[in-house]
């Protein structure tokens, strides 16, 4: 009896194609699922208790980011407003409208309202807001077109990569800081140049690609 | 033959222990749920409770710097009822708010500067309170931006300097 029978080679060669198959998929799982934006949650807008919309509140009242994220130039947090900020207005403006029913129920129960957070970094790593509002960084280059929102959904990957873009050549993202709350700024011919606003600034992008930067 | 039995279940619990998830550490961030917390975390504060950075402070001498920060804060927290030149016909009073009135009038120009301060304080009316959000030191500073708003009202074009006239002229 022989070792081999007729149909080996047809096994070896599935075998084989098989094993290809097996490997290229794994350096897909491996290389090409991690940044496709299913697994980033880019773009992920999720469900809100209210429909809060940016668009309605920033570019049609003209209401400035602090009005509502009050400690974002102060702190590492931009902070979630209370009901309290809320109630400023909707205490006198459509109080009776459905969309805002959970903001009534939740000022009357003394409850805060639970939003879902869209952008999230994983707790080893230190993120500070007020350093980058102090050096001209401006809310759209990382929370992307937010004032044209009508629901919040997430602009970027938060990736380290995507971090370490800016901080290895922070230049082009800077602009003047009184304009660094308008979510429709546009670089035009009479803003300073990149550069002028890193001397300004006096931000030395050799250090800040430092992992300590980040984890601390 | 025991002892290696016990060497691959020690290492086993090592290698599974490392599995626990370092993106969520028990480190206390705000607005999230600490371990074992109840369903209505955050807590509010007890009633009748003053916040801890709630004390008065001295009134600041009125510099460019005090005015330009008071500009600064009535831009964000006051302008969009009382407008940006304090006529009280700011945007969200266009979009059905109570109307403020205007802060020309007689009775608020001879106002103490204290009435403005605790209107910032206490909230006024409709209008709700603004300590959460805006300090003592900016509640003054915002007094005194009030204060040129008004004096600028009634400025003649004598009262600016000679070299400056001919900008408006
Ligand atoms: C009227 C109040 C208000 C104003 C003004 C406002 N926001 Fe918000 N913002 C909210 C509320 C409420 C949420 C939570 C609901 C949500 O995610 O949409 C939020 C959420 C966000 C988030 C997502 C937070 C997260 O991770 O869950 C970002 C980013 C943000 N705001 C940026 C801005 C910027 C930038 C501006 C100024 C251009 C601004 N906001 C102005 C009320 C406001
Ligand atoms: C400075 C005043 C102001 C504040 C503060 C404010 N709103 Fe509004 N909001 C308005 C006005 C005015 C409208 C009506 C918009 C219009 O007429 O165009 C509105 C409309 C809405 C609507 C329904 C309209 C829509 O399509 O978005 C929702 C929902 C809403 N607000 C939620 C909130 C929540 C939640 C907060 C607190 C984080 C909040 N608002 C804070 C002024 C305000
Ligand atoms: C350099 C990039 C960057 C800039 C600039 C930036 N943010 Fe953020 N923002 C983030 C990151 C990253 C997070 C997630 C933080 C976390 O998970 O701890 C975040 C979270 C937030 C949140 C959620 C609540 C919180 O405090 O964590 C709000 C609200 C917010 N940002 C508002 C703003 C506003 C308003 C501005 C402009 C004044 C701004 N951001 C500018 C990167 C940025
Ligand atoms: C659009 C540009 C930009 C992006 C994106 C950005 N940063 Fe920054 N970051 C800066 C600038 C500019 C500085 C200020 C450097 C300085 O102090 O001179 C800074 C400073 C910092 C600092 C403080 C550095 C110090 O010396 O203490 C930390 C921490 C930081 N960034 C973390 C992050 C993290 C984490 C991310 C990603 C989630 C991020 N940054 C994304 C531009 C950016
Ligand atoms: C500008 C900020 C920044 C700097 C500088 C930085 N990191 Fe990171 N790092 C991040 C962020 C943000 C993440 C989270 C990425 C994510 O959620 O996928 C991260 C994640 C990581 C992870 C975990 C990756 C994973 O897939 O779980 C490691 C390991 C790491 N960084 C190592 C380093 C080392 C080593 C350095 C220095 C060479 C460094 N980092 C410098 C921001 C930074
Ligand atoms: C959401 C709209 C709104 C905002 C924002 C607002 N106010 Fe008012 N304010 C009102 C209304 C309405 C009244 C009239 C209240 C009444 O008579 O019932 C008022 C009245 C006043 C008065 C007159 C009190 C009197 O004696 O008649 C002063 C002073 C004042 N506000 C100052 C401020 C300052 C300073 C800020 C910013 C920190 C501010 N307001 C922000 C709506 C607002």
């Amino acid at each position: 009896m022989a070792i081999f029978g007729p149909r080996a080679n047809l096994f070896m060669n599935v075998a084989l194609l098989a094993a290809a198959g097996g490997v290229t998929f794994l350096l897909i799982l491996i290389w090409v699922v991690p940044v496709m934006g299913y697994n980033s949650q880019e773009r992920y807008t999720p469900r809100q208790p209210v429909p809060f919309s940016h668009k309605h509140h920033v570019s049609g009242l003209g209401l400035d980011c602090r009005y509502c994220h009050t400690t974002v130039e102060i702190s590492q947090n931009a902070g979630i407003p209370p009901i309290h900020t809320c109630m400023t207005c909707h205490s006198q403006i459509w109080t009776n409208a459905e969309m805002l029913a959970p903001v009534r129920q939740s000022l009357a129960e003394g409850k805060p309202l639970r939003w879902t957070r869209v952008y999230t970094l994983p707790d080893y790593v230190y993120f500070d807001h007020s350093i980058h509002i102090a050096k001209g960084v401006g809310c759209t280059e990382c929370h992307g077109p937010i004032g044209d929102m009508p629901l919040t959904r997430k602009a970027t990957t938060l990736y380290m990569s995507w971090c370490l873009s800016c901080h290895r050549d922070p230049a082009p993202h800077l602009r003047p800081k009184d304009q660094v709350f308008n979510p429709h700024w546009q670089r035009t011919a009479d803003t300073p140049s990149g550069k002028e606003l890193m001397a300004e600034y006096h931000i030395h992008p050799e250090t800040l690609s430092d992992c300590g930067v980040c984890h601390r | 033959m025991k002892l290696r039995h016990a060497i691959t279940v020690a290492s086993l619990a090592v290698a599974l222990a490392a599995c626990d998830n370092m993106a969520n550490q028990p480190k206390r961030l705000p607005y999230e749920l600490p371990y074992g917390a109840q369903a209505n975390w955050p807590a509010l504060p007890p009633q009748h409770i003053i916040a801890h950075d709630e004390k008065p402070v001295a009134v600041p001498p009125v510099t460019m710097a005090l005015l330009e920060r008071g500009q600064q804060r009535f831009d964000i927290y006051c302008a969009p009822c009382h407008s940006k030149i304090g006529d009280g016909r700011g945007m969200i009073v266009q979009r059905g708010f109570p109307q403020p009135p205007s802060y020309y009038i007689a009775r608020l120009r001879d106002a103490p500067n204290q009435h403005f301060y605790d209107v910032i304080t206490h909230g006024y009316g409709a209008m709700y309170s603004y300590a959460d959000r805006v300090g003592a030191e900016d509640r003054w500073a915002i007094v005194a931006y009030i204060r040129a708003l008004q004096a600028s009202a009634s400025a003649q074009i004598a009262d600016v300097p000679p070299d400056k006239r001919q900008t408006l002229q």
